[in-house]
């Protein structure tokens, strides 16, 4: 999943906002140490590709076989979608192990379960589109977070659908927590008008960082 | 002084940026860039330099890993690990190796207050 199918964004506009989602997940990776006790959050260099909504039902069916949890938030602004943080149901209650620590009774555990990974959603999704909004200087209202169950395809196909069509900005992360194998995936869905109001503002931070203008890119660029 | 300074960054826009605010602060520094760790310990190997800034999170070997390189083949160099991702550890381990943790995104202040400090070091042991 190394190639992007959609070829809507420029390469230095793919790493730019390659780069907000790897500065956003890396600063909820250090809220979600606190949540846990302290314990370290480790992450893997997220991988960003842009596909359709197909496409993503299809990365996702690669690589897991088994029954998915989501928690899903909308996000309105300049730029509207949903974002959502999908891993494997069998990793839903070790993430909540983790995070209420290790004294609850599974029945405990599992009465938490909805609320917790409500919690964790919402720190993850929030502190990546927190600093992708603060980075592009924008504001983004984000939804309560909400917790969806299912195969994957179902996620990808929440009503009600975008009139013009949308594109699935896919981002794959490893995330360990303190020896708990915990992997997760973030997608954001976006629609057409969406994708062109964040290619404009994608340049214009890649101008105020670079001092160059992603047009007409300097000589050491 | 000009020093030789090293920026390691898997992203390019990170490096355009840092390359920006290395024109405004030391326009005569010479910049060497590289994409990962095993780029940059070869770059380091070829040809000695002053001053490393490394990001954390990359593919392959992280930063603080490269540091740990960087610093085994120069004992003197200044080191900075750059991040988002201030968690404890990775902090303290930055320090340990002798590194300066710098937040990500990298403003020009935090920048020059880390060359500074360099440059004071290389004042009161000459490279």
């Amino acid at each position: 999943m190394n190639t992007a199918s959609l070829t809507v964004l420029t390469e230095l506009q793919l790493d730019a906002l390659t780069e907000l989602v790897n500065i956003g997940v890396s600063r909820a990776a250090a809220s979600l140490r606190e949540m846990i006790g302290r314990q370290q959050v480790i992450l893997s260099v997220p991988n960003v590709v842009l596909v359709d909504r197909q496409e993503a039902v299809e990365l996702l069916r690669q690589q897991e076989s088994k029954r998915l949890v989501a928690v899903h938030q909308v996000f309105e602004g300049d730029i509207t979608g949903r974002a959502l943080l999908i891993f494997p149901e069998t990793n839903s209650l070790e993430l909540v192990r983790a995070v209420t620590g290790g004294e609850l009774s599974l029945e405990d555990i599992m009465e938490l379960e909805q609320e917790a990974l409500a919690e964790t959603g919402n720190i993850i999704l929030n502190g990546c589109l927190a600093t992708i909004a603060n980075m592009l200087q924008r504001s983004l209202r984000m939804s309560l977070p909400e917790v969806l169950r299912g195969e994957g395809p179902e996620f990808f196909q929440l009503d009600p659908p975008p009139e013009a069509g949308d594109v699935v900005l896919f981002l794959y992360i490893n995330f360990a927590v303190h020896e708990r194998d915990i992997r997760g995936y973030i997608a954001m869905l976006m629609d057409m008008p969406s994708l062109s109001a964040l290619k404009v503002l994608l340049d214009e931070f890649i101008e105020r960082e670079t001092g160059s203008s992603p047009a007409q890119p300097d000589a050491d660029a | 002084m000009a020093y030789k300074i090293l920026v390691v960054d898997d992203s390019k826009l990170a490096r355009m940026a840092v390359a920006k605010a290395l024109n405004t602060l030391r326009p005569d520094w010479t910049r060497l860039e590289a994409t990962n760790s095993d780029e940059a310990v070869a770059l380091a190997r070829q040809s000695p330099v002053d001053v490393a800034l490394l990001d954390f999170n990359m593919p392959g070997r992280d930063g603080l890993a490269l540091a740990a390189e960087i610093r085994a083949l120069d004992p003197n160099i200044a080191l900075a690990v750059v991040s988002a991702n201030a968690q404890q550890e990775i902090v303290d381990r930055a320090h340990q190796i002798g590194a300066t943790f710098l937040a990500k995104p990298l403003t020009e202040a935090d920048l020059n207050a880390f060359l500074v400090r360099a440059e004071d070091q290389f004042k009161a042991a000459p490279r």
